[in-house]
Order: structure tokens, then sequence, then C-alpha cells
């Protein structure tokens, strides 16, 4: 469904992303794990187009988008969520959700109608809030809510577009081991309409979810394959798990 | 709706009374302040709801005003062609200026608006067949198909413009349009994530801000029968800003209201001296400028919303 062709990204004498190749297989949820400064987020940048390569080819659904903006690769059924949290903090729940939906459906150069008018953008985004757990919070500023709800909102912004493949960068950064576990219910509802591929540093979730996992270190893939096999990888055991467990 | 109804009231019957009370002065000045409130009212579409912090909304105005004096000066009389010509040409300009301007962000985009808008005024300087840094004097104002020239008449057309212009903002900000746009202002990277092209909205939202601006224009030239290079100055564009400051920015009333309190505190300083001042510093009427930078100070530190922010808030404390 994706493939990444050999890319590379580097920033002045960095290279933060090291001929990486990698791909993900249709209805799949695909971690990718790695120590911190491995190029993770970087990445997920190239791939959702906020960040281009300077080598390599990105292709979704076997068509090249190295070059295509990222509206365009969300239109496409690209969507991400962000490690830090990036919502419209003023807008209510359900108005963030709306948006989003909003920017699947159609054209916005409408100057005249009032969107609160439209019940089937709403409508929508009430679902999509029930999915993600807020369903008692949509009149809620999002910037008021706690950090968990605002991690759901996180993801839900993503689901809106409705992408066939959704970058999860950290969902469940910064969350309490109850949040978690809705985080991980959460992407268990999902993983049946829609491909995952999951950025996470927490391994009970990674190990829970994943069909197959791809260990990034340094800016290069130095492993992709079933979890039981990465678990049992020497040169992974030493390059990240065994920090973990020293740890 | 029936603060608005009770707004278009007063001010139809405004100069009918000074009329009857033969201040016809005031007519002419509440005209000015309206199409201040419409360049304002302009510049907080894109400032305030769109966030674009531009510092040369005074070459849109310019524009619009050079263009309706030179349809004028030419001999084509009729508003219906002229007015249309100095938004479109506006609308025109801001696009041009707005498509490159939008690739920068920050302290780069104010400073490659404000450096636009002085190519504009060093351009319309140097236009001599139009009268050059002297400006141009109309014989007349443009004609509607019943007499401009007529105060009461000129004042009911620029009613009538500013209460749609008001009126359109107001669609437009809880339309899809509007509702992008301040999502973009609120979060950019976000808004790109969820499949928003943020250039192309920013872009169509600084040209209807533009558009606007110059028909604010051609009703300025149209008023004062004059214009010169200067509103295009940047200092034109400052005072814009000002207004929008003062009224409240991204408020819909914040262009009109900037527009009334800024030039209505002009003309009190400088029309009515106040005696022990004036024995304190005699000179103090001709830098009135003084007094309104001492006012936008207490709003920037006590009423970050302006003065329509503060205007609601005890609304919602008085419910």
């Amino acid at each position: 469904m994706l493939r990444l062709e050999a890319i590379s990204k580097r920033f002045g004498g960095v290279v933060a992303t090291d001929a990486v190749s990698l791909e993900v297989a249709q209805g799949e949820v695909h971690a990718l794990i790695g120590p911190n400064g491995a190029g993770k987020t970087t990445l997920i940048g190239q791939i959702s187009g906020s960040l281009s390569p300077d080598e390599g080819e990105i292709l979704f659904e076997n068509r090249k988008i190295t070059r295509l903006r990222q509206h365009a690769r969300v239109a496409a059924g690209l969507a991400r969520s962000y490690q830090i949290t990036s919502i419209f903090r003023s807008f209510t729940v359900l108005d963030n959700l709306a948006l989003a939906v909003q920017a699947r459906s159609g054209s916005s150069f409408s100057f005249w109608k009032p969107v609160a008018e439209e019940t089937a953008l709403f409508g929508e985004a009430r679902a999509i809030g029930d999915e993600i757990g807020l369903s008692s919070k949509l009149d809620s500023t999002a910037g008021n809510l706690s950090h968990g709800e605002q991690r759901a909102l996180e993801v839900g912004l993503a689901l809106a577009t409705r992408p066939r493949l959704v970058l999860l960068d950290e969902p469940m950064a910064g969350m309490g081991p109850e949040e978690s576990q809705r985080m991980i219910a959460l992407i268990s509802r999902i993983r049946s309409r829609v491909t995952v591929l999951l950025v996470e540093h927490d391994m009970d979730a990674v190990f829970r979810l994943a069909d197959r996992i791809s260990v990034l270190v340094a800016g290069r893939i130095i492993a992709t394959d079933l979890p039981e096999k990465i678990k049992a990888n020497q040169q992974v055991r030493q390059a990240y798990l065994g920090d973990e467990v020293a740890a | 709706m029936k603060k608005s109804i009770f707004l278009i009231a007063v001010f139809s019957v405004f100069p009918l009374v000074m009329q009857a009370t033969d201040h016809l002065f005031y007519v002419s000045f509440a005209s000015r302040v309206m199409i201040y409130a419409i360049a304002a009212t302009s510049l907080n579409l894109a400032l305030g709801y769109g966030g674009m912090i531009s510092f040369g909304h005074a070459a849109f105005v310019g524009t619009g005003a050079y263009v309706a004096a030179i349809c004028v000066a030419e001999g084509v009389t009729s508003a219906w062609l002229g007015w249309p010509a100095a938004i479109a040409v506006s609308a025109l300009a801001a696009w041009l200026i707005g498509a490159v301007s939008l690739r920068t962000r920050g302290v780069y985009f104010i400073m490659i608006t404000l450096a636009f808008a002085q190519m504009t005024f060093y351009l319309v300087n140097s236009m001599k067949a139009y009268g050059g840094d002297e400006g141009l004097t109309l014989p007349q104002r443009a004609s509607l198909g019943f007499d401009l020239g007529n105060e009461l008449a000129f004042y009911y057309v620029v009613l009538f413009l500013l209460a749609a212009t008001i009126f359109l903002l107001y669609k437009l900000i809880n339309s899809r349009f509007g509702r992008v746009v301040n999502a973009i202002r609120e979060n950019e990277t976000r808004a790109a994530a969820i499949g928003l092209p943020v250039f192309r909205y920013q872009l169509a939202c600084f040209v209807i801000a533009g558009a606007a601006a110059g028909l604010a224009g051609a009703l300025l030239a149209n008023h004062g029968k004059y214009v010169n290079p200067n509103v295009l100055h940047w200092a034109q564009s400052g005072t814009l800003m000002i207004m929008v400051i003062l009224g409240g920015v991204g408020r819909l009333w914040g262009g009109a209201i900037g527009a009334a309190v800024l030039l209505g505190l002009e003309h009190l300083i400088a029309d009515y001296p106040i005696a022990w001042l004036a024995a304190l510093a005699p000179n103090y009427q001709q830098h009135a400028n003084l007094g309104v930078g001492a006012v936008l100070l207490a709003i920037v530190l006590f009423a970050p919303q302006g003065i329509a922010g503060l205007l609601s808030r005890k609304r919602n404390a008085a419910a």
C-alpha cells in the first residue's frame, strides 16, 4: 500500500533519513520503533508531505506521491497525527472534527451559507467523537480538555479525513496507563478499516497491536519482521530493546 | 440583529438632524469615518481573521482611490463603471502582492507587504500625467445615476456600502470559507495536515480584503474630490492597523469602531482646545497623535481585544 524506495533526508551535515526502504501492506498495523533521535518523526514528515526527501521515491497505492503537496496526499487518503498535540485549541471538539470532515468533503470556497447549518458535517463529526470516546465533550473547547482527551482528539482529526492509511506519531505520548489502554482499544477498533503506520515508544502497546515491526536506528531501517522475530533479533536488542530492559 | 437595526436607524436619521441644525460639516465627516471603517474592516479580515499581518494595506486603498479618480479625470463619470474598476484593480494588485508575500511568514511577511506598498507609493508618485506627487483634483464626484455631489446622498451611499461590507464579513466568517481561514490562523500546520490547501485559502482571503479596500479607496477619492500619493504611504497602512487594534482584532465591528474612535479623537483634539493644556503646551493640538498614542497604549495594555472586545465583555458580565 505504501512503499518507500531508498529515501534520504539530510539537514546540513546530519543524515536524518539514510536510504530508507519500507513497505506497509494493506490492512496491517505496522509499527516503527527506534531510539530517540533515530529519525522516526522526520520519516513521518516525508511520508505525509510536510518534508520532502532529498533522494528516493514514495509510492502510495502504486502512485508516486514524492512531489505531491501535503493537502493533496490527505485527499489521496494518507493522513497523520502528531507526537506533540496539534489541534485547533480555541475551537470546540465538535468544530475541530467538523472542520476535518469539511476539509475532505469538497471545496471550502463557499462564502455565504453558514457552516453551522451543514448537518451532514456535524453528523459525521459526532460519529467520530463517539469513536474516540469524546461524545460527552463535544461542546468543550479543545484547549480545555485533559491531556489524554487532547491526544484522542489528535487521532480523531486524522481519522476524520477518512484516510486509508493513517500515520500515528506516538499516540500514547505522555499518557497514563489507563489512557494508553483506551488508545490501544481505539487503534484495535479502527484497524479493520484503515491501515496504520504506528510510531510508538510504549513497547507493550507495540507488541499488542503490531502485525509487523520495523526498527529505525540512526536513520536506517535495521530490521523489519514479525513481532516475535523482532523480540528475538540480537541486533535489535542491542540497538534498542536492550536499552529499555537495562533502563 | 436588533442592535444592527437600531444602529442603521440612528445613522439614517443623523444627517437629517445635522442638516436641520446646519451642521453639514458633520455629515461629510461621518462619511469620511465610514469610508475608513470600510478600509479598516477589510484589513481586519486579512489581519484579524486571516492572521496575515499586512503592513501594506494602504496600497489597495490607494490603488482603488487612483483608479476611481483616473476614471473621473478621464471623463468616465459613472460610478457604476469607476467603482467596480477600482475594486477589480485592487483585487488584482492584492492577488499579485499576496501570491508573492504569502510564501513568507512572520516578520518577513510584514516587511514584504510594506515593501510592495512603498513600491506602489513611488509608482504613483511618478505618474506625472495624473499629478505625480501633487495629486489629482477631480472636477466632480462620480455619478450613480443621481448626483453624489450632494453630501446627504453621498452619506447614504457610503452608509449602505459600509453596512453591506459588515454584513458580507459576517456571512463570510460563518461560512465554510470563514471556518477554514480561522483554522489556518490558529494552526496552519494542522490545517495542512487535515488536507486544506493553506496557500490558496489565504490568498483568496487576502484578495477579498484587497478588493474591499479598493472600494474604500474609490469612495475616499470621490469624497474629497482629490487624491494624492499619501493615500498609499506606509503611514496610512499604520493608521488602518491602529484602527483595527483599537476597535478589536478579529472582531466583526472592530474596524468600524476603531475608525470612528481614532478619527473622532483626532478631530476632538484638533478642534476643541483645552485651555489649561494649551497654556501648558501651546502647540499641543499639532501633536494630536500623542493623545491617540496614549489611548492606543491603554487599549493594548488593558483591553487587548480592543473596544469591541471590551463592549462584549461588559455585555457578558451583565447577562
